[in-house]
């Protein structure tokens, strides 16, 4: 592809290759450990589900049996396994067993290697074989009903109840919406168990819970068999339970996951150590389901300021492609993250934002690129708010974006009520039909305001990325690089539940999910 | 030609594009099916609003049984102008400059701000707009201000969280704000905390703003709250306020 933007090839190698040190660096820290998450994805991924008396997820009241055996660094799979030999029991029965305090999983017999292996992976294998089935199901869905075009007009309900959601997302989806995103409640990354059940009340989203999942995607499909495209799921694979999160979307075929780990150090103070490690398992788990994810970069930009620190945005997106091909997850399957919010008082600002958003295509081609809307500068003056959501929707059709998260006029106000979502989706499908083709029609003036700006901040971005090659991301964050927000190694929530593996530590879902269907 | 007619202030209505036609728009949805009997549904629940002759301009299926209306009519209430009172933060603002030089002229100490984004509210762009060094839209904030030792706690911060910070730092002036709430779920935090100050006996011996979207002054002031700001203020705004108020309540 000729660059629109004049843009130097060399040096978009060179940010990419710092991008590969940075994230193979972390990639040896994440190697060497796991966490009480990835444990209980694992306890999931073989067929662990429900709660105990008090509510709390089987999950957690067996990987903490094991945590308190100081059997953690040996990993789950094998005590679940090495009670299956011994009891001829299921996971699902052996945790039941662990909670009614029948059994104490870390004390039994230690069974042949071989015997523990082979349990384990009939079992692993089951739910691998199940994934995949999901994946062809949606595949099967695309080929046959088909979707909409790109970019995929992508909202939000908010209800704090499943099934008044459920209404919403419907109407959506009858007014033209491609991906419905159920907003988790808030303060839910912060929780460090996924709650269970249908959920009727949340402040400000609802629960991310397995039942949640599997109610809203029956009434996406349904709704998708209507209007004749399928509409896909969105959900929130961040936070504390990255990895769990991850495994119950791919169970429950969801499409879209927002997922990263740099959001949750910077935004939501969750410890550095702890979230890489459960994002890379997170990420191979949504590779592997054919699950878009999102990154979120467009987040620095409300405490930043969108023109002077655009280049972080850039370095970042580098370093999400990265850490999202060690967890073999397909370019196809990005949608790296960045937004429209400079200033709408800038003068030629309109330019600015098409410098990035073209940047952006063109050095991730095949990505399909979450663009979010104008929030920070959105006043309550919804007539202008609709404007600003119109000049963010021109730059989007322009540049081929992948996944439009559409703004609302009443963005500030208050969660959309239903009429907004059908203006902000009107708004945006007038745009995109009636301006088509604009970007396979208008070029960039040689050394102009946009080829400029978008080498500038390309630049900027590799310099910051070389910096971060030579410190360290950790360093880097400590430091205040990103967001301006400083973080600690030791500090933030979840580092109790990180421990190094020992030699016999394996996790049989990395070997078969780690670079998609074998 | 016909003089313009004076508007009589003590019966004030709309203004469309005659004085006192009465002309409002508005807009809403009706969980009725888009057709003729969900606009004429429109028309009388309009007309029960106290509209003179509404009319729907528009109307729009939304797909699930539900109707959206855009609407005019012609309002037929009026309101006396001249006995309105608002109570507000009523003082002359000064600028960053004239803050700090208020400071080390009055105060001639370090001014301690402790502030959070209270509850489950997860939206720190309200106590960043105000608190953070860059501030927002061209106005520093407090971390910018000589003078001031600003503490950002930022967002889902307990009470009793804000409470025992304040203490620590000897803070002059506590800063809460709320952002998005759903179910008027702010009130009661907000109340919460008054509450809170108060059996700590520290509500004299500290400012309490509060601040957001959906916070005016006056119900600031109902919730026992020293001043409230809604949307358009910024961080020379409440220093301002923070600072007078510390020289006249004598907390100096």
């Amino acid at each position: 592809m000729v660059s629109k933007l004049n843009l130097n090839p060399e040096l978009i190698d060179s940010a990419r290759s710092a991008a590969r040190n940075i994230a193979e660096d972390v990639q040896n820290f994440i190697d060497k450990n796991t966490t009480v998450a990835v444990e209980r994805t694992v306890a999931r991924l073989m067929g662990v589900d429900g709660v105990d008396e008090v509510e709390k997820p089987l999950p957690n009241v067996l990987i903490d049996a094991i945590k308190e055996g100081g059997g953690l660094s040996t990993g789950a799979a094998f005590w679940i396994g090495n009670a299956m030999v011994n009891t001829g029991n299921s996971p699902q029965e052996i945790a039941e067993k662990v909670s009614a305090g029948q059994i104490e999983i870390t004390k039994l017999p230690i069974a042949h290697e071989d015997k523990i292996m082979e349990a384990v992976y009939k079992t692993a294998q089951e739910m691998v074989e199940k994934i995949k089935n999901n994946r062809a199901r949606r595949d099967e869905y695309l080929n046959t009903i088909g979707e909409g075009r790109k970019p995929y007009l992508y909202v939000i309900v908010a209800t704090g109840n499943i099934y008044e959601d459920v209404l919403q997302a419907q109407a959506a989806a009858k007014q033209g919406a491609d991906i419905i995103a159920v907003i988790r409640t808030t303060g839910q990354s912060l929780l460090d168990y996924v709650p269970y059940g249908p959920t009727t009340e949340g402040f400000g989203g609802t629960y991310a819970t397995q039942e949640n999942f599997k109610i809203m995607r029956k009434a996406l499909d349904q709704v998708g068999e209507e209007v004749g495209r399928y509409i896909r799921l969105c959900n929130y694979c961040s936070g504390l339970c990255m990895p769990e999160i991850a495994a119950m979307g791919a169970i429950e075929r969801l499409d879209v996951m927002l997922n990263d780990a740099l959001y949750g150090i910077l935004f939501r103070d969750i410890n550095m150590q702890r979230t890489f490690v459960d994002q890379y398992f997170s990420r191979i788990i949504n590779g592997f389901a054919g699950v878009i994810i999102n990154t979120g970069e467009d987040n620095y930009l409300t405490t930043s300021d969108a023109y002077e620190e655009a280049h972080t945005v850039l370095a970042s997106q580098f370093i999400n492609e990265q850490f999202a091909l060690k967890a073999g997850l397909p370019e196809e399957q990005m949608g790296l993250g960045h937004a429209f919010e400079m200033n709408p008082n800038l003068e030629n600002g309109f330019l600015y934002e098409l410098a990035q958003a073209q940047m952006a295509r063109e050095i991730f081609p095949k990505a399909p690129l979450k663009y979010m809307p104008p929030t920070k500068f959105m006043t309550g003056n919804i007539f202008k708010g609709h404007l600003q959501d119109a000049m963010f929707n021109l730059i989007s059709i322009w540049t081929n974006q992948g996944l439009q998260l559409l703004g609302m006029p009443t963005e500030a106000i208050h969660t959309p009520h239903l009429q907004d979502r059908m203006l902000s989706i009107e708004n945006a499908q007038y745009i995109f039909n009636n301006a088509r083709s604009i970007g396979d029609e208008v070029e960039y003036k040689k050394d102009g305001i946009i080829q400029k700006r978008a080498q500038e901040v390309l630049a900027k971005a590799e310099e910051l990325l070389k910096d971060i090659e030579k410190e360290g991301i950790f360093d880097t964050i400590e430091k205040g690089k990103f967001g301006g927000v400083k973080r600690s190694f030791t500090g933030g929530k979840g580092l109790e539940g990180v421990v190094e593996k020992d030699k016999k530590y394996f996790n049989p879902f990395i070997d078969l999910m780690l670079g998609g269907a074998k | 030609m016909k003089s313009v007619q004076k508007v009589d202030l003590t019966k004030i209505k709309p203004y469309g594009d005659t004085l006192n036609d009465g002309m409002v728009q508005m807009s809403f949805t009706l969980p009725v099916p888009y057709g003729d009997e969900a606009s004429e549904a429109a028309r009388q629940l309009a007309a029960k609003m106290g509209f003179d002759e509404p009319a729907v301009v528009y109307s729009k299926d939304l797909g699930v049984g539900y109707t959206y209306f855009v609407m005019y009519g012609k309002c037929s209430h009026t309101v006396d102008y001249t006995s309105i009172e608002v109570p507000k933060v009523s003082m002359e603002f000064m600028e960053r400059e004239e803050v700090e030089e208020y400071i080390a002229e009055n105060i001639k100490r370090d001014v301690v701000i402790v502030g959070a984004c209270t509850g489950t509210d997860a939206h720190t762009v309200g106590i960043d707009a105000i608190m953070n060094m860059k501030g927002f839209d061209g106005h520093f904030g407090l971390e910018r201000y000589k003078g001031i030792d600003a503490i950002n706690m930022g967002s889902q911060v307990s009470n009793e969280e804000l409470i025992a910070k304040a203490i620590e730092s000897k803070a002059d002036a506590i800063l809460v704000s709320q952002v998005v709430t759903q179910k008027d779920v702010h009130v009661a935090n907000l109340t919460e905390l008054v509450e809170m100050i108060e059996a700590e006996a520290l509500r004299d011996k500290l400012i309490l703003v509060c601040g957001g979207p959906r916070i005016s002054h006056d119900l600031a002031q109902e919730l026992g709250y020293d001043a409230g700001f809604g949307s358009g203020s910024y961080a020379n705004h409440v220093a301002s306020f923070v600072v007078k108020q510390i020289v006249e309540k004598n907390l100096i």
